[in-house]
């Protein structure tokens, strides 16, 4: 885009026009985002839950409802206890959803639909919503509340434990695809789903599930919700926040929740490759027709980020809450190595090229798999790349090795 | 919070404090207004004391100035999700002293109702622990089916949760034309939903991992404490008054089939095809109170069944409530019934007059929620909730 608007503008305006621009489109989706989820989750719940949930506002399906809360919280008022610190307590909810806003920037809605394109973003993604934390260790601590100090505390304890697996998983797509870019390692699942990184081999399907975990413990969500548990910290660290304070650790929790299952949907499951490669030749096409095939792919990755929340939103009202132990102990304990487990057994498997289910695929079965390409040639020393497989490996920007 | 003076905290560098927190009396996990006075140390909670006298409303005094049918609407209030048994156990009292004799009938019709107050407040408990632990969807799971409970309350006496149905003398109207009916179908309906509750709180992992081996309570400390009901029972200890209660109780359940549900030789009551009891569980923890309260719903329902047979063939009338200023003859009596959450004693000293002298309950849930200090000591903050929600105290009961 900024090459676009550099042709009739100086590049430094272009620049930052293009930033703006970015930043106002990422902006809409937290804000709709959370809007949606908050509806999506009232409503699931209750359908889970054998109630209606929402039903009046905006009509039958109360689609309204999250939007008319915000605005009930916007006219509340601001209070601030007299213990807390006060600069720090105003100051958490935009340490928390900063961070949240920020992942967004490297996040890939579709091939090159990327605020920003980086060759690092996987690291950066997950180095950014590692930060969200210190917002809720801040309400925490500036609350001058006792069950907010005991949520930031719990809080700052799972962090510690679940940022490790949940970079252990994120590593193994990056060193499956040869690259931190998630544009690239998107890319490289073009064709059918036996290209996702999931069906790689039996061991990046285990590690999805590892990283799922641990995300779903590193967004805070039930049933790791320890900061919050309300039947214990009555609600953790946002005890003492009200009105639209409490709201933005609310819009950052659902954020977080939509990056965490977009990366998982780039990760693992071919980003905006639908399961049926049906926009590849469009694609291909160029000009009009790429804007309608990455439109697609764009849709097909917030269904894919959707369904994440979705699966994490079911989790949440059918588990308990588990204890505090017992969170590290699932993380030190289970995840961790089964995470190092897989890494050896993933990165094994693509290195001995051991089957794959493209075999079974009739339109993959001439080739290989545009992940296993760069290793196979390392191994066997041949190039016997289909036309299918460069194409692919060439639609991504170059592979960084 | 830090007490120590500057140059203490410099000395020993890195020093923790001990936290003095609040929890209750309004707090989302105290079941009402029960206030707990922790003491923690990070997570770990080194002294709990629970302070009640929230809800006192003076009952007992009430009772001093009314006649026995009069009182009957505040025994509901005492365990208001219990309010039936609450009935039940005031009018057997009453009924001592006048040494009424009771119609075939109104018996069974006492059983039927009493029983399914028994589900119905064992729900509550169930659902209520879920969300103590953190899961929401079965206390609404239990709700539901409670609601049809409670609509056959509303259909029998007008009242859904404050009853005032069973009185001294027999209850205040027979059960309407079509009743058991309803009843036998919603039996039929509730039975298989139960497997749901064993799916989403009984085996589930997470359940288990939270429930078993915490607050483990020794049947001689249940007993020392004078625990009663599930409590005493998740012990071990096999005790029921059902059948080992007075004889003007226990003549009620006349030719009732049950067996008292507790773990009797490494093993529970095998009637009908329970959740296998997980390898983590301890006798005596939170699990398995939680555990004995699934298996009564279970026994009530045959209970209930066979009480609909009873009085369907069954002599004589609903029973004629005894009058409003019925003179009580000179005398005290002590009766105990088994509640939902334990035995619930009602005493009562007349002197000859048609209000008693001293009306007095003796409640379950406050010897049962003496224990809390001794099972929370050591624990971590989260099984606080955990092993308060399992002795199912209702704080009604408790201030009275």
């Amino acid at each position: 885009m900024a090459e676009f608007f550099a042709q009739y503008m100086p590049a430094g305006v272009a620049y930052t026009l293009t930033a703006l621009i970015s930043a106002a489109l990422l902006l809409g989706v937290v804000g709709v985002g959370a809007l949606f989820f908050i509806w999506a989750e009232r409503k699931v719940a209750g359908r889970i839950q054998d109630r209606l949930g929402p039903t009046r506002t905006g009509g039958k399906f109360g689609w309204l409802q999250s939007l008319a809360d915000g605005i009930k919280l916007l006219t509340k008022e601001d209070i601030a206890p007299a213990d807390a610190d006060k600069t720090l307590f105003r100051l958490a909810p935009y340490v928390s959803l900063a961070p949240s806003y920020a992942a967004l920037l490297a996040l890939p809605f579709a091939d090159g639909w990327v605020g920003w394109e980086i060759n690092t973003a996987m690291f950066f993604l997950l180095a950014v919503l590692g930060l969200e934390v210190f917002g809720v260790i801040l309400a925490g601590y500036a609350s001058g509340s006792k069950w907010s100090l005991f949520g930031g505390m719990r809080q700052a304890a799972q962090v510690v434990s679940y940022e490790v697996p949940l970079g252990m998983c994120g590593v193994i797509p990056v060193f499956l695809c040869g690259t931190m870019s998630l544009t690239t390692i998107g890319n490289m699942q073009a064709g059918w789903f036996t290209n996702w990184l999931i069906f790689h081999d039996p061991f990046t399907f285990l590690v999805f599930w590892v990283y799922f975990t641990c995300a779903v413990a590193s967004v805070n969500r039930a049933p790791f919700d320890l900061a919050e548990a309300e039947s214990e910290l009555v609600a953790g660290f946002h005890t003492e926040y009200s009105g639209l304070r409490w709201s933005f650790f609310f819009m950052a929790e659902y954020n977080s929740m939509l990056v965490v299952s977009g990366l998982a949907a780039v990760a693992f499951f071919g980003g905006w490759n639908g399961p049926v490669p049906i926009f590849a030749s469009w694609k291909a096409a160029g000009g009009g027709w790429e804007i309608v095939a990455n439109l697609a792919g764009c849709i097909n990755f917030i269904m894919k980020a959707v369904l994440g929340v979705m699966l994490m939103i079911w989790v949440r009202w059918t588990l308990p809450r588990l204890r505090i132990d017992q969170v590290i102990t699932t993380c030190l304990k289970y995840c961790v190595p089964l995470a190092a487990f897989c890494f050896v057994g993933a990165l094994s498997w693509q290195l001995f090229d051991l089957p794959s289910p493209n075999d079974w695929v009739p339109a993959e079965r001439a080739g290989r798999a545009a992940v296993r390409e760069p290793w196979a040639r390392g191994t066997t020393g041949s190039t016997q790349s289909s036309a299918g497989t460069s194409a692919r490996l060439a639609q991504g920007s170059e592979v960084h090795r | 919070m830090a007490t120590a003076n500057r140059e203490q905290i410099i000395e020993l560098d890195v020093r923790t404090d001990e936290l003095l927190v609040n929890m209750g009396p309004q707090h989302p996990s105290t079941h009402g207004v029960l206030r707990l006075v922790l003491k923690t140390d990070g997570e770990i909670v080194t002294h709990v004391e629970p302070h009640i006298g929230y809800l006192h409303r003076c009952a007992e005094k009430i009772g001093e100035n009314l006649t026995p049918r009069q009182w009957i609407p505040y025994t509901d209030r005492m365990d208001y999700l219990a309010a039936m048994n609450m009935n039940l156990g005031w009018s057997l009292c009453v009924e001592k002293l006048l040494q009424y004799e009771l119609p075939e009938k109104a018996r069974h019709l006492r059983v039927i109702i009493a029983e399914l107050g028994r589900i119905a407040s064992h729900l509550v408990g169930m659902g209520a622990y879920g969300l103590d632990l953190g899961t929401f969807s079965p206390f609404l799971y239990a709700f539901r089916e409670r609601e049809k409970i409670l609509n056959l309350f509303e259909e029998a006496c007008g009242a859904r949760l404050t009853n005032s149905y069973i009185t001294p003398g027999g209850a205040t109207a027979d059960l309407p034309p079509g009743w058991l009916e309803k009843c036998e179908a919603f039996l039929d309906q509730f039975e298989p939903v139960i497997a749901e509750y064993h799916a989403l709180l009984t085996t589930n992992a997470i359940f288990i991992q939270r429930t078993a081996g915490i607050g483990v309570m020794s049947a001689e400390m249940a007993i020392d404490y004078g625990c009663t009901g599930p409590v005493l029972r998740g012990s071990g200890v096999d005790h029921d008054l059902r059948r080992d209660g007075e004889e003007r109780y226990t003549e009620m359940y006349d030719g009732y089939a049950f067996e008292v549900i507790v773990q009797k030789d490494g093993h529970y009551p095998r009637d009908h095809d329970y959740p296998p009891v997980p390898p983590e569980a301890v006798l005596g923890d939170c699990w398995h109170r939680f555990y004995v309260r699934m298996l009564e719903v279970v026994q009530a329902i045959d209970i209930i069944r066979q009480g609909i047979e009873f009085y369907r063939s069954a002599e004589g009338d609903w029973g004629h409530p005894i009058k409003l200023n019925t003179k009580l003859p000179k005398g005290e009596v002590y009766l105990e019934t088994e509640c939902p959450r334990g035995q619930m004693g009602f005493y009562l000293v007349s002197d000859g007059s048609a209000i008693p002298w001293r009306t007095r309950a003796r409640s379950s849930c406050f010897c049962n929620l003496s224990v809390t200090e001794e099972l929370c000591r050591g624990c971590l903050l989260a099984d606080v909730p955990a092993i308060v929600g399992s002795l199912d105290i209702v704080m009604g009961e408790i201030d009275r």
